[in-house]
């Protein structure tokens, strides 16, 4: 798959679906979290529009799973392929090649056990999707803290995605218009992150 | 004089052959004014003798121009990759440590096998096309604009350095690395190269090619031709975007 004459169009794919529409999707489930601030209806009402859309199944298999497992598995690869030298040369930008490499591993496992818990158990084992369900997952400092990591992961993954997708598709090609998006990405960062962990916190 | 005259000290990371594994010898160079990495490994030349005083063969490396146009010196001196020729010792720490650039097959101590550079130019069809069985005549102008910042792409030597710092250059990926890359800008801007343009983009778009690049930057920061590296890469993946959008739609 790797070194065959694919290998451009299967990373592009990758470049694409990282985007769209994993990190829309993300976008949108942080905002669906961050609704829990406002108490425990206001989440179950939210969650409850998220899991009554028509055509669930084949929107969560088209729109999440596969473009999802595509870009877990495929980043994988490419982050075995990187022999990272930030001891070396420090400068900002490896630093942030090396940290979009760890942070996909991170958000890999991350984002199994978090499906586990919150979409294979409660498909199999009929237990409600709602407010309980997660306050019950994460009512320890461990899993908490875990959870915390595991979405600021995420966050910074897709923020530096989306300045590195505008240079690998020929958006940004100056070096200044790498930088302005570089200080867009950060304050991307900072936002998500304020609506990521405030969510997360009030389910604790 | 000869016993309280100031040295120099040396680091060197040596290899016997291709084969055998890298060790590392140290040397005390006769200090002179004006001195570079060149002439101090010249003097380890004329006298082949380690810091501890026995006997040694003379250290092996390439240069040839010694003004930083060729790219034949390219070294690892005090953890960076740069031109043995343009490192002068007195704005170097001392000690200073050298060793050959090991993304390439190293060939013997400072000498490397860099040979992956001109198979990518080939590959890439760095050059532009003017033979045939009749004069072609003059072909068309190039605008002065895109002829400056093309000039500066035309520094590139194939020295390596970019290679050397690259994180996806490495046994495990295909990347053919970023100086090749912004060759094919240099030559997709000349007017007659121009032509030729599709064919070159196809080979970005090949195995190793233009995708492979992760954005760590090191490239433009380590290359000693100031050459924009990084914008050249990114100025390739528009045409290359473009292009396939050619491609599949027509």
């Amino acid at each position: 798959m790797e070194r065959g004459n694919h290998q451009h169009f299967y990373r592009k794919l990758h470049s694409l679906s990282g985007i769209i529409p994993v990190g829309v999707f993300m976008t949108v489930h942080l905002f669906v979290n961050y609704t829990a601030t406002w108490g425990i209806e206001s989440y179950n009402k939210a969650a409850g529009f998220m899991v009554n859309l028509p055509f669930k199944y084949f929107l969560e298999l088209f729109i999440i799973f596969i473009p999802l497992l595509f870009h877990g598995i495929y980043g994988i690869f490419i982050a075995r392929q990187s022999k990272n030298n930030v001891k070396r040369y420090g400068n900002l930008r490896n630093w942030k090649f090396f940290l979009q490499r760890m942070t996909g591993l991170i958000a890999f496992v991350f984002i199994i056990w978090h499906v586990w818990e919150t979409k294979v158990q409660v498909e199999f084992s009929g237990v409600e999707a709602d407010y309980h369900l997660m306050a019950g997952i994460v009512d320890n400092v461990i899993s908490l803290s875990l959870y915390i990591i595991g979405i600021l992961s995420c966050i910074y993954h897709f923020v530096n995605g989306i300045w590195t997708f505008l240079i690998t598709w020929g958006f940004t090609v100056s070096p200044q218009s790498q930088k302005v998006t570089q200080y867009i990405s950060f304050g991307l960062f900072i936002a998500l992150s304020f609506i990521g962990i405030r969510a997360i916190l009030a389910f604790a | 004089m000869s016993g309280t005259e100031k040295k120099i000290h040396f680091i060197i990371t040596r290899q016997k052959d291709s084969q055998s594994a890298p060790y590392t010898e140290e040397f005390m160079v006769p200090y002179r004014a004006n001195m570079n990495i060149i002439s101090a490994l010249m003097e380890i030349q004329k006298n082949p003798v380690n810091a501890k005083g026995e006997k040694t063969t003379p250290i092996i490396w390439e240069s040839v121009c010694l003004e930083e146009v060729c790219g034949a010196c390219s070294m690892v001196i005090n953890g960076k990759p740069r031109q043995a020729c343009s490192s002068l010792i007195d704005q170097l720490e001392h000690p200073i440590r050298i060793s050959p650039l090991v993304t390439f097959p190293v060939i013997r101590d400072l000498t490397v096998d860099r040979s992956r550079m001109f198979d990518a130019l080939k590959k890439v069809k760095a050059w532009v096309p003017i033979d045939g069985t009749y004069d072609l005549g003059p072909g068309p102008r190039m605008p002065e604009k895109t002829r400056q910042w093309a000039y500066e792409l035309s520094k590139c030597m194939t020295c390596g350095c970019c290679l050397e710092a690259c994180p996806n250059v490495n046994e495990n990926s295909s990347f053919i690395g970023p100086a090749p890359l912004s060759q094919v800008r240099l030559f997709n801007a000349h007017p007659t190269g121009e032509m030729h343009k599709e064919d070159r983009l196809a080979a970005l778009m090949g195995d190793g090619g233009i995708t492979s690049c992760g954005n760590s930057q090191n490239c433009v920061l380590v290359c000693p031709k100031g050459i924009p590296l990084t914008t050249s890469i990114a100025a390739l993946n528009r045409q290359v975007t473009l292009q396939s959008f050619k491609n599949f739609f027509g």
